[in-house]
């Protein structure tokens, strides 16, 4: 999958090393540990590793843009392929928190623009004359007497020479890939049915493999029976490892028909829980005094005491499973002098370095192939699939793909943990005086930025604090963790709040923005003027307040991973029911790198939160989830999509990331929407359910 | 166990797998056609739809033993080159996040177009409400769908 394809490939940085004396010393490039990146093949055609993982973010695309950029190729002679998992030569291969363009912006193009001053060095060499006197642009360097040589003519020689440290880079008013409408680089695949996921993937040999799994969380396997399991055609194996027991097939079906033929017995060693259970003890919770306070400026006490009116409000959240479209799987191949490890991972080199240890090996036997990934929304951060796969091969001597079922992908979860907090804003002489924001969850409590995102900054007393329940159902990180239910429930807050006040709800978040504004409190994690320049947009561009009467407007603006979003949902009732009928989502995410994935990312979290607002839940009793496939699982289908339209703000700043950001404001902008179609305020997700039908109706 | 003989994609194939194997595991395991993706193997997301004499079908629910005789289409033979007007509107929108969903789409889009080759938004929505995008490109779906029915027509 990393090969250059069609291209007789040259490796720039390192494929030169066996063949020519002495060999690049890599120690030597400073790109900060990037560099094996790029071929160039004799034509001057340009084949660009991308080095993270690609999980529908778009950054197979972006990332080798920003290289081919700076190496100053058309983009029509770049053939794009994954990179492998490569500590040496990569770093941060990661697909998470929307943190790869951000930290890809400089290195890659530094990349890219040394790969070109070596070329131009190399072509000026060979002219005898001074680099200075030579230029690069879309792959051809010229000189001052108007010769011309291709990248591919130079190649060679250009890889062996010594590595320029400060290379200058573009101007971004000469840009010509970055800020171009750039195609998906998989979409000729992926249209016509390539393999490229790890589904797809298969090897001579290769066992299909489907675990049965605890039916409950708290269990442990006790006995278990598999005798009908091996009788069924294609079973070659079923093997106990830990808690599971693994049925091995030479078929998907079979593997999984023997699975549903086994019997076992579990015995529960810790509470099965209910989401009755979560229910009183986050609220227990919320009502108790063993909060971790992760913030507190002023006196917020003080503040409510002395309050003329206290606003205060309860919001919850469900558990919500990933349900990327791919169910989670992944192929092991462990052996006596290696372990090959390929499939759809977030995490790779993390995941690597786990099975290298659970097997007690050492990681320098480990190799990891990132497929493309059929979506990950933070589920394949955890490589429990991918160790599942490499302890079954290890007992099972043979290569292996564990293959999860729809059902075991939405019982054997990783889930968004639910959620509760509890929001209190204090309000004297007309002014919002205090603000305390109280978080019950389950496990794990959000994260130590997101204390300094907006409203932090903006009150002069002001207070985060956290408490949790330790539950034995496994939770993590799905796409926007935490703020994907906060801002939700404190943009609908300040909606209320505005209510109260009796000011202008957008005005409301302008004003405190301007107490922000130089502040020297390095904690603050915004910038007042962005958001206040995407506020302002939003406005413009949704006609704010200026539709017609059937249509409700909701407001809500939020700062997170980097990026500032201001969104504002038109809904119109239908029977009396809310429908969602348009977005408008304005965007600062700094310089676009690619404006039609950025506009696909921008628009499908806004979709996504809709959808997991509207009707994402999932619920436990006696440790079992409720719900295992799409047919007691509700994912916002097309007939519930609105239009979004999407506007960015013009920018200089170095890029931020997009996959996350757009998604957690717009639960708020939904729910504030509603409330002024039919009065009433949601304080509970998923909105459909406990949007009382009854009292809207008519 | 039995052998099937099946129609894939206008090339005979033969098979030696159970009576219930469902034809979107024949495709993936023993005929090396994995474009057609597993999602939930209940018929709910769309993921594995197939033509199957021009219909849209989920090939999930489609047991190899009722497979035979019919003509089979997969996404890898909605044409030759990806230029089926669809494909080619899905390009042209760069339609695809993850894209592991879109061959479904595509093929349940391109039943839509054959039998009804100029559809309203609604009629768009309605038959392509059974296609969970997870990534929720579904407002480039729909423009993907209105750009091919325009080619057509």
């Amino acid at each position: 999958m990393a090969s250059g394809g069609l291209l007789v490939g040259f490796n720039l940085f390192t494929a030169c090393k066996p063949n020519v004396e002495p060999p690049v010393d890599i120690s030597k490039l400073n790109f900060n540990d990037f560099n094996a990146f790029i071929k160039i093949s004799d034509e001057g055609k340009v084949t660009i590793f991308s080095p993270n993982p690609e999980i529908g973010q778009g950054v197979k695309t972006s990332m080798p843009m920003l290289i081919a950029e700076e190496l100053d190729v058309p983009w029509s002679d770049v053939h794009v392929a994954q990179g492998v998992l490569d500590t040496a030569n990569y770093t941060r291969q990661v697909a998470g928190g929307s943190q790869s363009l951000r930290f890809g912006w400089e290195p890659l193009r530094q990349t890219g623009a040394t790969a070109r001053q070596m070329l131009v060095n190399a072509a000026a060499a060979r002219w005898g004359v001074d680099p200075s006197e030579c230029s690069a642009s879309q792959g051809v360097i010229t000189n001052g007497k108007g010769e011309q040589l291709g990248y591919g003519d130079v190649v060679k020689e250009a890889a062996v020479l010594e590595v320029p440290e400060g290379v200058t880079l573009k101007d971004p008013k000469n840009f010509t890939i970055i800020g171009q409408e750039i195609s998906n680089v998989d979409i000729d695949e992926i249209i016509t049915g390539k393999p490229l996921f790890g589904l797809d993937y298969t090897q001579e040999g290769m066992q299909y493999v489907s675990v049965l799994r605890p039916p409950a969380f708290g269990q442990t396997l006790v006995s278990f029976d598999d005798t009908n399991a091996r009788s069924v055609n294609g079973v070659t194996d079923v093997l106990q490892f830990g808690n599971k027991v693994a049925v091995l097939a030479t078929s998907t079906w079979a593997a999984m028909k023997g699975k549903k033929t086994l019997t076992a017995n579990w015995q529960q060693e810790s509470p099965a829980e209910s989401t009755e259970m979560h229910d009183e003890l986050l609220l227990g919770l919320l009502n108790g005094s063993t909060f971790e306070t992760l913030r507190k400026d002023g006196d917020v006490k003080k503040a409510f005491a002395e309050a003329d009116q206290v606003l205060e409000r309860t919001y919850e959240s469900p558990f919500l499973p990933h349900n990327c479209m791919e169910p989670m799987n992944f192929f092991a191949n462990v052996t006596d002098s290696k372990i090959e490890l390929v499939g759809p991972i977030q995490t790779p080199a993390g995941t690597a370095a786990r099975i290298a240890q659970m097997l007690e090996r050492e990681e320098s036997e480990v190799s990891l192939e990132m497929t493309r990934m059929g979506g990950g929304f933070g589920r394949r951060l955890y490589g429990d699939f991918a160790m599942e796969a490499a302890e079954v091969s290890n007992l099972a001597k043979k290569p292996v793909k564990v293959v999860f079922s729809r059902e075991d992908d939405m019982a054997a979860g990783i889930y968004r943990p639910a959620i509760k907090y509890r929001i209190a804003a204090s309000i004297k002489d007309g002014k919002l005086t205090g603000y305390h924001l109280k978080e019950a969850a389950i496990n794990n409590n959000m994260y130590g930025l997101i204390p300094n995102f907006f409203p932090a900054g903006a009150l002069e007393n002001y207070q985060v604090d956290v408490a949790n329940y330790r539950s034995n159902i496994t939770t993590g990180a799905w796409r926007a963790p935490y703020t994907n239910f906060l801002a939700s429930a404190e943009q609908s807050f300040f909606d209320e709040l505005a209510e109260l006040m009796e000011v202008d709800r957008i005005q409301l978040h302008v004003d405190l923005l301007q107490n922000v504004k130089g502040t020297t409190d390095e904690r603050i994690q915004y910038d007042p003027s962005r958001l206040e320049g995407v506020i302002h947009k939003v406005v413009e561009k949704s006609n704010w307040g200026k539709v017609p009467e059937e249509v409700y407007q909701g407001f809500a603006v939020y700062y997170c991973h980097n990026t500032h979003v201001a969104e504002v949902a038109d809904i119109v009732l239908d029977n009396g029911l809310p429908v969602v009928k348009k977005v408008t989502c304005v965007v600062d995410c700094g310089i676009v790198v690619n404006p039609l994935g950025a506009s696909n990312q921008v628009v499908g979290g806004v979709i996504d939160g809709i959808g997991h607002s509207m009707y994402g839940e999932l619920t436990f009793n006696d440790g079992v989830p409720q719900s295992n496939n799409f047919n007691t699982y509700q994912l916002i289908r097309m007939d519930q999509t609105p239009q979004v339209d999407v506007h960015f703000i013009e920018s200089d700043i170095a890029p931020t990331g997009l996959g996350e950001p757009t998604l957690p404001p717009v639960g708020g902008a939904v729910a504030n929407a509603i409330y002024k179609a039919t009065g009433k305020r949601l304080y509970k997700q998923p909105f459909m359910k406990n949007l009382d039908v009854q009292s809207v109706i008519g | 166990m039995p052998t099937f003989q099946l129609k894939i994609n206008g090339k005979s194939q033969t098979v030696e797998v159970d009576n219930d194997t469902p034809l979107l595991w024949v495709l993936r395991d023993h005929i090396e056609l994995v474009g057609t993706k597993f999602g939930c193997g209940i018929g709910q997301c769309g993921a594995c739809t197939i033509h199957v004499d021009g219909v849209a079908t989920r090939s999930c629910l489609l047991k190899v033993s009722d497979a035979s005789e019919k003509e089979i289409t997969t996404i890898e033979g909605l044409s030759e080159y990806g230029t089926h007007p669809v494909q080619v509107a899905w390009k042209d929108i760069d339609v695809p996040q993850c894209g592991y969903c879109q061959a479904g789409q595509i093929m349940t889009a391109s039943a839509l177009l054959k039998s009804n080759p100029s559809p309203n938004e609604t009629e768009i929505r309605d038959a392509m409400r059974g296609n969970i995008c997870r990534c929720a490109s579904y407002n480039s779906i729909e423009k993907a769908v209105q750009v091919a029915a325009t080619k057509l027509s």
